[in-house]
């Protein structure tokens, strides 16, 4: 693999279309989402009238291609949206980017017949996706899922359960992992199969909804399976194909969650710049003293940094770099422990008034921990950059 | 219904970057350029009786340098059909006279029932653009509309002209020159459907040859009016921001006016 290579992206600046796009989803942000956002945090209620403005707004569309009603995004158009609507609130951009990481394996590896029956639904925002992989023992660890699906004639029964899963308990399409092949001769990575799990379905349910830190709206859910049957046409992919079929999806998926994470940073440097212009101490504006500004400069200068590396990492990918994990995983890494930086840092600016939730940046902090949790912790980014580093061996 | 918008690209008036170039002129590539606030409303305006009428088509058209096609785009996202671009090196400088000449000689060319046009622009704030392009066709002008009704059966359009008391009830025969402003409606946003559709619009371009105008007969060159002397605005006064409760903010925004004998 050639990890440390130099491309030309097609164009360096954001084409008029995606400019377009991006102050179209910011504008709705600003006036629909962000006077929602302190709310969402504090109920931990699920905002599905956002889900329907998102949707009305073809914002759910933009991943999924057009002959199935979607808008045909590139990969960057979507991380631009992302972004905006995570600078506004993460969990109503998580609400896009969840969608998206859930619709991907039938997006990428769905049949003619699959993408006919699925994707319309999940382009107009009715049928909300998620991505059922995590289990209580088997987090960075993919390879170590326990649940099983068990060929029953046309069928398959799929039993055990899943923990974490974004959007768990309001999606009506969930990417189901399970082990079709348990045998000690399979290599661990043949072991997956992919299952498109309609609900409500006899057998599945929703038995726990984690309380959060962060992204407090959207509902995390552990999901059980008792000898759910799915037909063998929801079967994505073949048998064994699951984690490649994974791992495909995060190369995907993760630049997402560096969207979101640069939405978030965004929107904590807007809140201090304003607090700092406004805010006056010792007779003066308190970003007019250099200790302040200073912050707010590596505050900006790290941010573009992520952002930058994010619209790189995107136009990579979609050009099909054989360096896609690299990217993913760079993106991701650099963007979370900025986003995470960065509003620790918005909070410091603020001051006492950042610790309260009189001003949002307490839960723009609280919200950037995810992003350098989920979709792979920073430590398996920083792993699958050095295994594209260093070649797999032998 | 076929209806052409006139469009101008203006400086955006939300940038707060505005600035005087050494000719006196605004500088145009200090700050980027959006679609004219006045243009987007009857551009809304054409929109709806296009949605309302079930058919028809609104080309935009558009004199301006060479990079307007990007700040067209958006009014193509919005829901325009296709765009069509005058520009030609020889139109630096132009004053109204010109302008006016040069969408006269670009509409002879395009089909339509109806021209609309914002009343003026932020950036010149001229006005008299709309009024020219009508009298050069010998068409009629129909101007501060605040609703416009077109009958395609009878062929004729009435509109309600803003008037110091209420309104005036006009009407012509098309074709007709309609201007308006903010009274018609706040614009759309370009929906994301609408932003992707845009992709495969067509913005023509054509030059000054291709309207058979002379180099010569517009421009800089034979300008009927010229810029004196321009200043940027005085800078404003600090602002007095008031903080707290309503109620204590109202209390002391009284005070204000009171000890400044304002109220």
């Amino acid at each position: 693999m050639a990890a440390v290579t130099e491309s030309t992206p097609p164009t360096y600046r954001l084409t008029e279309e995606q400019t377009l796009l991006r102050d179209a989803v910011r504008t709705l942000a600003d006036e629909r989402v962000a006077p929602r956002a302190a709310d969402i945090d504090r109920t931990g209620e699920f905002p599905d009238d956002l889900r329907q403005l998102l949707a009305d707004q073809d914002i759910l569309a933009l991943p999924f291609p057009t002959e199935f009603g979607g808008l045909g995004g590139e990969l960057l158009t979507v991380c631009l949206a992302i972004e905006q609507l995570s600078r506004a609130c993460a969990t109503t951009g998580l609400i896009l980017a969840a969608h998206e990481l859930g619709s991907l394996p039938v997006i990428g590896f769905g049949t003619a017949e699959q993408k006919a029956s699925w994707l319309p639904g999940m382009a107009a925002g009715k049928d909300l996706a998620a991505f059922a992989l995590t289990e209580a023992e088997a987090g960075s660890d993919v390879a170590g899922v326990r649940t099983r699906a068990v060929r029953d004639g046309d069928a398959y029964v799929i039993s055990g359960s899943k923990r974490f899963i974004t959007h768990g308990s309001v999606a009506s399409r969930i990417a189901v992992f399970a082990v079709t092949d348990a045998d000690a001769a399979t290599p661990r990575h043949r072991r997956l199969s992919c299952f498109l799990v309609e609900v409500p379905s006899p057998g599945f349910s929703v038995s726990r909804i984690e309380h959060k830190m962060g992204i407090r709206g959207s509902p995390t859910a552990e999901l059980a399976f008792d000898e759910v049957r799915v037909p063998v046409g929801h079967r994505v992919g073949e048998d064994g194909d699951g984690f490649a079929i994974a791992m495909k999806t995060f190369e995907r998926s993760r630049p997402g969650i560096a969207a979101q994470a640069v939405g978030i940073a965004q929107g904590a440097l807007e809140v201090a710049t304003a607090y700092a212009k406004d805010r006056r101490q010792f007779g003066q504006r308190i970003g007019d003293f250099q200790m302040v500004g200073a912050l707010l400069a590596d505050m900006d200068a790290a941010t573009e940094g992520a952002r930058q590396l994010l619209y790189k990492a995107c136009v990579e990918i979609e050009a099909g770099s054989p360096d896609a994990a690299r990217w993913a995983a760079m993106c991701k890494l650099v963007a979370g422990d900025t986003a995470m930086r960065v509003t620790t840092d918005a909070v410091q600016v603020l001051g006492g008034y950042g610790y309260i939730d009189e001003f949002p940046v307490e839960r723009m902090m609280r919200d950037a921990k995810i992003t350098q949790l989920y979709e792979g912790t920073q430590q398996i980014q920083r792993s699958v950059i050095a295994r594209a580093l260093l070649g797999k061996g032998s | 219904m076929r209806i052409v918008v006139l469009v101008k690209p203006v400086p955006d008036p939300a940038s707060a970057g505005e600035r005087l170039g050494p000719d006196g002129r605004l500088d145009r590539a200090a700050v980027p350029a959006v679609v004219n606030g006045n243009d987007e409303y009857v551009l809304e305006a054409a929109l709806k009786l296009i949605e309302a009428a079930g058919e028809g088509e609104i080309t935009l058209l558009s004199m301006a340098p060479t990079n307007a096609p990007e700040t067209l785009r958006k009014a193509l996202a919005m829901g325009a059909t296709r765009g069509v671009h005058v520009t030609d090196a020889a139109l630096a400088g132009s004053c109204t006279v010109s302008t006016a000449r040069v969408l006269a000689a670009a509409l002879g060319q395009l089909e339509f029932d109806m021209v609309f046009a914002g009343i003026d622009s932020s950036d010149g704030v001229g006005g008299v653009v709309p009024a020219g392009v009508a009298a050069l066709l010998g068409l009629p002008y129909l101007s501060y509309a605040a609703r416009i009704e077109p009958d395609m059966d009878a062929r004729t359009v009435r509109v309600r002209r803003i008037s110091a008391t209420g309104y005036d009830l006009l009407e012509a025969p098309l074709p007709v020159v309609i201007g308006g402003t903010q009274a018609l409606g706040e614009p759309r946003y370009p929906s994301l459907k609408g932003i992707m559709a845009a992709r495969n619009k067509e913005i023509v371009t054509r030059d000054l040859g291709d309207l058979g105008l002379e180099g010569s007969s517009v421009g800089g060159a034979v300008a009927t009016t010229r810029v004196l002397d321009s200043r940027q605005p005085p800078a404003r006064a600090a602002t007095e921001i008031v903080r707290g409760s309503p109620a204590e903010g109202a209390d002391r925004i009284v005070d204000f006016l009171v000890e400044r004998r304002i109220v």
